[in-house]
């Protein structure tokens, strides 16, 4: 049996132009192994929840410098569940320039972990296969009882 | 030289050999920021091809490799301009007339997201960014309240805004129409590059061509309108922030430099009319020498490019004159006030480079947007440069260094060889060469490979950061944080909604209609936008009209 490879999107949402963390983060989980499908410039909420549908992702990194994260980030998750996806199954992150205030507000709307500038790539990489494997496993219990 | 050259040897020998024996060095090999191998000691023989009267000369002459004026600060400091702006056009001109109040020079706007994009603040798309990055602006009503109490003959304003920037512009004539200052007299900068956009900063709104002829009717418009107003700002900076080396950052805005000037005389635009009307914007990063090199080279090469290319006769056409603004990539979240001194040498090397204005960054930016406090640091640091280093009272001091000479000789010849390729993607045209680079994903390409591996030295610890991949600490965030009024969203929207329906929205139609013919039959599209501008049409009406007429453009996905 071979093993699913994790698969993340990473997305740019909004009109914010700044890609360069996205790309090189992108890169790098792909380097890591990961499976990486990035959404390219100025998506709407609608459009990076429907690529999360669609490409039946585990994790949706999502990179934002334009201070619209507190809107932007809760349509996301409000539309995959509208698409049929199940947001709690994937594991949703945040990065770019997120004020330290944003980050618990943030996290009460479903948002598992936020990554600011400086953040280790491989402390990433560690979170995500971490994480994603709980998630699986508290999924694999859930349909066990 | 000979004897530079034994005393050269014997100094190996004697001297150097045997201390290497007992003490080795830090690292194999030293490198720039930008890759560039640095040796040990340069001394005379590094720099024995280089002419001093023929490649540095003095400032104020040819090739202007040690600053475009005779006298340099000596005559005038740097103009002290920080780029600011945030929600209303209300909170703008408080936090613009502090600024000026603690010394600032010029005003240099930053506007928010869907300003920039060219769209109103009640479209979908701009739910949650109004006022968020920079000021809202939507009608010519924001710029009446954002210059109330700003006199347009006594400072001059860059605006950084480039799809737009033809809106823009018609804005801020009219207000100076309205505060009563002559067109010939208003001063400052719209940004107005579009091809950088499609290289790093990813503004996109229309196609390629039709964003260089917009710029071009601007160019045409204002040299018989405002011939004191710099109609571009050819920029490196977010060329540098995407992540580029200091010799991408250079070679690809002088080529982009070369493709306007070239569309221009296309247009058949004197290029001796339009030269002096051209501005440049570079970063400054951490690698200070590499910088300076950086800052020099680019005046010697714009100078033989415009003198010899181009043929302009008139020595005031020769002048790269520029704004520095400190890297904001280089900035880190973690123990914040080091940024503080980041910031000082990077300004220092602006400095010392001739900049002729500068925008220093705040050491709370990898948060959020400055707070007061943390911006008059970044103000300050300019001013303590100013009156307080001395650097300022000798013109390009660094000259005549060995390393100094060789480097700037070395990013020349570096950069010279991304013009010729990029010169033969084009067939012999520049402007041709940079499209092609755009449509083939070269210039993208270039960049994020620079930006990958960048990351990768940090991440394998071999570049340090300080206070990020070593000398870390555990630490809680304390510094006080800036916030954008939430309301700024609904109160924008409402005046939006009010102009639109005091305004005449017959002349406003007429406008457009207008706009729309002229940007069909190929016009110039400035006369029919001042029109437009002065009904109180919206930014993202008019930008509207163009997106019928051009289409817009979608960014092809380039990891």
């Amino acid at each position: 049996m071979t093993i699913k490879k994790i698969r993340v999107l990473v997305a740019k949402v909004g009109l914010d132009g700044h890609d360069r963390g996205a790309k090189v983060l992108a890169r790098f989980l792909r380097d890591a192994g990961f499976e990486v499908i990035y959404t390219g410039l100025h998506r709407t909420p609608q459009e990076v929840a429907m690529a999360a549908v669609d490409e039946d992702v585990d994790v949706v990194g999502i990179s934002l410098h334009s201070g619209a994260h507190l809107t932007l980030v809760p349509k996301v998750i409000k539309y995959i569940e509208e698409f049929g996806g199940n947001p709690s199954e994937m594991l949703i992150l945040v990065g770019g320039i997120i004020p330290t205030d944003d980050i618990p507000k943030l996290k009460s709307q479903g948002v598992d972990e936020v990554f600011i500038p400086g953040t280790p790539i491989d402390e990433i990489i560690e979170y995500i296969k971490t994480n994603v494997a709980k998630k699986k496993q508290l999924l694999k219990e859930k349909v066990d009882q | 030289m000979m004897g530079i050259d034994k005393k050269r040897q014997e100094w190996e020998e004697k001297c150097l050999k045997p201390w290497l024996k007992i003490a080795k060095e830090r690292e194999e090999k030293f490198e720039t920021l930008s890759g560039i191998e640095v040796k040990r000691v340069y001394d005379p023989l590094d720099i024995q091809h280089i002419d001093y009267t023929k490649d540095i000369g003095y400032p104020g002459e040819f090739p202007f490799t040690r600053g475009v004026y005779p006298t340099m600060y000596r005559g005038r400091l740097w103009t002290m301009r920080q780029f600011s702006g945030f929600g209303t056009a209300e909170d703008t001109n408080v936090r613009w007339k502090m600024l000026l109040a603690e010394g600032e020079t010029g005003l240099s706007t930053a506007f928010d997201f869907p300003t920039l994009m060219g769209i109103d603040s009640d479209d979908p798309l701009a739910d949650g960014e109004v006022g968020k990055v920079g000021v809202a602006v939507d009608t010519l009503k924001d710029f009446e309240i954002l210059f109330e109490g700003i006199p347009l003959d006594k400072i001059s304003t860059s605006f950084t805004i480039n799809p737009p920037a033809a809106i823009i512009l018609a804005m801020y004539v009219i207000i100076g129409d309205m505060q009563g200052v002559a067109r010939e007299q208003i001063r400052g900068t719209i940004q107005n590059d579009m091809l950088k956009e499609f290289h790093a900063q990813n503004t996109l709104v229309l196609p390629p061509e039709p964003s260089v002829k917009i710029i071009i009717d601007i160019f045409e418009w204002g040299i018989e309108n405002v011939p004191k107003f710099n109609l571009i700002s050819i920029s490196g900076y977010h060329i540098r922030e995407a992540g580029s080396t200091a010799v991408q950052e250079l070679a690809f805005t002088i080529a982009d430099g070369m493709a306007y000037v070239e569309a221009a005389i296309e247009r058949g635009i004197d290029v001796d009319r339009l030269a002096p009307q051209l501005s440049f914007f570079f970063n400054s990063h951490n690698d200070f020498f590499e910088e300076i090199a950086k800052f020099r080279a680019a005046r010697r090469m714009w100078a033989k490019i415009m003198r010899d290319e181009y043929g302009a006769k008139n020595p005031r056409s020769w002048w790269l004159k520029f704004h520095t603004q400190t890297a904001g990539c280089s900035l880190t979240a973690q123990q914040p006030l080091n940024n503080i001194v980041r910031t000082t040498v990077q300004a220092l090397a602006a400095v010392l480079g001739g900049t002729q204005s500068l925008h220093t960054n705040s050491f709370d930016e990898a948060w959020a947007l400055p707070s007061e406090e943390a911006v008059r640091v970044a103000l300050r640091t300019q001013q303590i440069l100013a009156h307080e280093s001395g650097v300022a009272n000798t013109i390009d001091p660094l000259a005549g260094s060995y390393y100094v000479e060789w480097l700037t000789d070395k990013m020349e010849k570096l950069a010279w060889k991304y013009i010729e390729q990029i010169r033969k993607m084009g067939e012999g045209s520049m402007l041709r060469g940079v499209l092609k680079g755009i449509e083939n994903g070269f210039f993208v390409k270039e960049i994020s490979n620079a930006a990958a591996r960048y990351q990768k030295e940090i991440e394998e610890g071999k570049r340090i950061i300080v206070g990020v991949n070593k000398f870390t600490i555990e630490e809680e965030l304390k510094i006080p944080i800036l916030k954008v009024d939430p309301e700024v969203q609904r109160r924008q929207i409402e005046r939006l909604r009010r102009i639109k329906a005091e305004r005449d929205n017959k002349s406003v139609k007429d406008a457009l209609d207008w706009l729309r013919s002229a940007a069909e039959n190929d016009e110039n599209v400035m006369p029919p936008i001042l029109e437009a501008v002065k009904c109180y049409a919206t930014v993202g009406e008019i930008m509207g009209v163009l997106k019928k007429v051009y289409g817009t453009y979608k960014k092809p996905i380039i990891i």
